[in-house]
């Protein structure tokens, strides 16, 4: 059978491309990547008027066919027929900004040289229209060559007109040139501007939106302000929005591991079906809230255009550590969740300013080892009053969250030099122009990430679920045994504690670290199972869990589990999205590694130091 | 009309915000190759108009620069190699 005829669409970054392909496809989008490359390859499917199928494929924006990105060099590779795992497109559509079009025309010509069958949607007419600018498709047309469509692709209008165009394109036989006549970027560039002129009929100059907005937003005192509020109710929403969703995903998983008790008959059947299977896909969608509400503010601030701005503001401070300011949304998400912040980092242009943000995305201290601070710190930290208002178990919390920022600023900036060196591109973007995204563009952004979580970082995370499971249950143990002493996870815990027993951990803790691999917040179910398991007496149960831990555990060993836990290897859930994102195990091999150095390290000098000051 | 005059000739960097100012040339050697390649794609090449329209909050660095019809963002670092004449307004 003959593969669907394939039509490209590609154009300059910010041109409104991937709210064309919207459009044109609706929200049935495959979402792969390009083979050895970390650049997504988004792909749709559209009928034409006589019911032939053809497949769709968004080309990464580029701003010309010479790249200066990873993206930009799939974008051309596809274009030439050079891309590993593509086949050469049969036709293009080509999107232009109408109020940008000396530039966009540039990459628009040389498209255009290729010689494929071709359409030019003119996008963002509205906006052209909205800086004073009539322009003339027609005249467009007849300088291109090439069939020219207005389109407002946010706003859904001139898509059935681009349509139409399309079906005449693939309709007629053709019969085009396919020798590439390449011009230089220089006179490409002359043309363009050549072109634009042609193409408008009139500009009234008016005072732009945009920079208007912008004297407010990126106002050297109001713009920092701003961008504080806006996170702020970012985190606000993602922790308060995100309690319903994630308490009603608990009732589910209760119940269905409730229904399926009762059904199975005791053994090891029921146990890997409830505490593996269940228990492993709750963890994987307990995450789903939190990632899906951070990804709608990440979508609306990048549709928007403010994203790039808050970029800006916050450029000068992360330069200084060898990052660049794209990282600061990710960083930030990801003291929500590592998980959304490495998979917001396919913003960042450069691959190793990227990858740099990954690996110390999982030092900004995640909201599920609050639970874990929340416990240790409630056991051994006194509650006494520094100041008003001021009590010292809040500045100890204060104190490990600013612990996890500077290992991940100081990370960053031995990564730069070590294994990353190399400067990166620097820090070159466009601001776009402010407009409001269509919310069903944002929807489709968001099923996406959904979709990518379940099924990349969803199996990786039920199978290690499940082979956890199996560890702590297997062999079982017989009468008179714990299980904990018998199961492979317990011999495995006591080859843990002959490693950690320096830094001042005791079995507990041994036991606890090998389960929190699967999520931070089970290292406290884990403990208090430890402590219910083996509890003697009868009035264990009473007897609440951090009064317990204050009895067993010394204050040196408190706190050199806190200290642990601030740069702890990761959960299975982030190491899974590390290797989805970097395409391979070596950098998330990488970051666990050298996560448990340091976290090995802390620890140890928090254990020596507190056993050294007698506490 | 809007002929510079020499030696009002400075860098893209020293331009005050809302100077409007014409690229005399750009020093691509002292630039990257995917740096020099990122910023003929803005445009910035000799001839063109540009102008400093905001500047970072720490320390005036990143400067947002209007090219074209195009609002960028460069570091300041990178718009040093760029000289320019102010232009008279």
């Amino acid at each position: 059978m003959n593969p669907l005829p394939l039509v490209a669409v590609a154009g300059s970054p910010n041109a409104g491309k991937s709210a064309l392909f919207n459009a044109l496809t609706g929200a049935r989008q495959k979402v792969g990547n390009y083979p050895g490359v970390t650049v997504e390859r988004h792909s749709g499917r559209l009928m034409l008027a006589d019911g032939r199928p053809i497949e769709l494929v968004d080309l990464p924006g580029a701003y010309s066919l010479e790249p200066a990105s990873p993206d930009e060099e799939v974008t051309r590779d596809v274009l030439l027929g050079k891309q590993k795992g593509e086949r050469t497109p049969d036709a293009l559509v080509i999107v232009i900004d109408a109020s940008n079009l000396d530039n966009h025309l540039r990459f628009c010509l040389q498209l255009i040289e290729l010689g494929l069958p071709t359409i030019v949607a003119l996008n963002m007419v509205d906006l052209a229209r909205r800086d004073g600018l009539e322009l003339d498709p027609k005249a467009l047309e007849r300088e291109l060559g090439v069939p020219v469509t207005e389109t407002v692709a946010v706003r859904r209008r001139g898509i059935p007109e681009l349509q139409k165009a399309l079906d005449d394109m693939l309709s007629a036989p053709f019969c085009g040139v396919h020798e590439p006549v390449k011009s230089d970027l220089i006179n490409l560039q002359r043309r363009a501007r050549e072109i634009a002129t042609a193409a408008v009929v009139s500009e009234t100059p008016v005072r732009r939106w945009t920079h208007r907005l912008d004297s407010v937003l990126l106002h050297p005192v109001f713009g920092p302000i701003i961008l504080a509020t806006i996170m702020f109710v970012m985190f606000q929403a993602v922790f308060a929005w995100s309690q319903t969703p994630v308490s009603w995903i608990e009732d589910l998983v209760a119940w269905l591991s409730g229904a399926a008790t009762n059904a199975l008959p005791p053994g090891l059947l029921r146990s890997m079906v409830v505490d593996g299977a269940i228990a492993g896909v709750g963890a994987v969608i307990t995450f789903l809230p939190q990632i899906l509400i951070l990804f709608f503010f990440i979508l609306l601030l990048e549709g928007t255009g403010y994203m790039v701005r808050a970029a800006f503001l916050m450029d000068r401070l992360m330069h200084g550590v060898g990052l660049s300011g794209r990282a600061f949304i990710p960083l930030l998400s990801s003291f929500a969740c590592a998980v959304p912040g490495i998979m917001a980092t396919r913003t960042i242009d450069d691959p190793k300013d990227r990858l740099t943000t990954i690996l110390v995305a999982p030092l900004m201290t995640c909201s599920a080892r609050l639970p874990v601070y929340t416990l240790i710190i409630a056991a051994f930290i006194p509650n006494t009053r520094l100041a008003w208002g001021v009590g010292l178990q809040g500045v100890v919390m204060f104190g490990l969250y600013i612990t996890g920022i500077c290992g991940a600023l100081l990370a960053a900036f031995v990564l730069r030099r070590g294994v990353l060196k190399g400067s990166g591109s620097g820090f070159m973007m466009e601001l776009p122009k402010y407009q409001w995204p269509l919310l069903k563009d944002v929807a489709i952004g968001i099923l996406t990430r959904a979709q990518i979580f379940l099924k990349r970082a969803g199996t990786i995370i039920l199978g290690t679920t499940i082979i956890l499971w199996a560890l702590a249950s297997i062999p079982q143990a017989g009468p008179g045994q714990k299980q904990s002493d018998v199961s492979i996870a317990g011999k495995i815990g006591r080859g843990i504690e002959t490693v950690v027993k320096p830094i001042g951990f005791n079995q507990d803790i041994s036991m606890a670290l090998l389960p929190a691999m699967a999520a931070r917040e089970v290292a406290v179910s884990a403990i208090a199972t430890v402590y219910s398991i083996d509890g003697t007496d009868e009035q264990a149960g009473a007897t609440r869990l951090e009064d317990r831990l204050h009895h067993r555990w010394s204050l040196a060993t408190a706190l050199a589990f806190l200290a642990w836990f601030v740069f702890a290897p990761q959960c299975i859930s982030t190491i899974a999205v590390t290797r989805r994102e970097t395409n391979g195990w070596k950098w998330p091999l990488f970051m666990v590694s050298y996560l448990f150095v340091l976290a090995y390290g802390a620890a140890g000098l928090t254990y020596w130091t507190a056993v050294a000051l007698g506490l | 009309m809007n002929a510079p005059f020499q030696h009002d000739v400075t860098s893209l960097d020293l331009l005050k915000v809302g100077t409007k100012a014409r690229v005399l040339s750009v020093d691509w050697a002292a630039l990257e190759e995917s740096e020099a390649c990122r910023l003929r794609h803005f445009g910035f090449d000799e001839g063109v108009t540009v102008e400093p329209l905001h500047l970072g909050p720490f320390g005036r660095d990143p400067i947002a620069i209007r090219v074209g019809r195009m609002t960028v963002a460069i570091r300041r670092r990178h718009a040093g190699a760029i000289s320019v004449a102010p232009l008279i307004q």
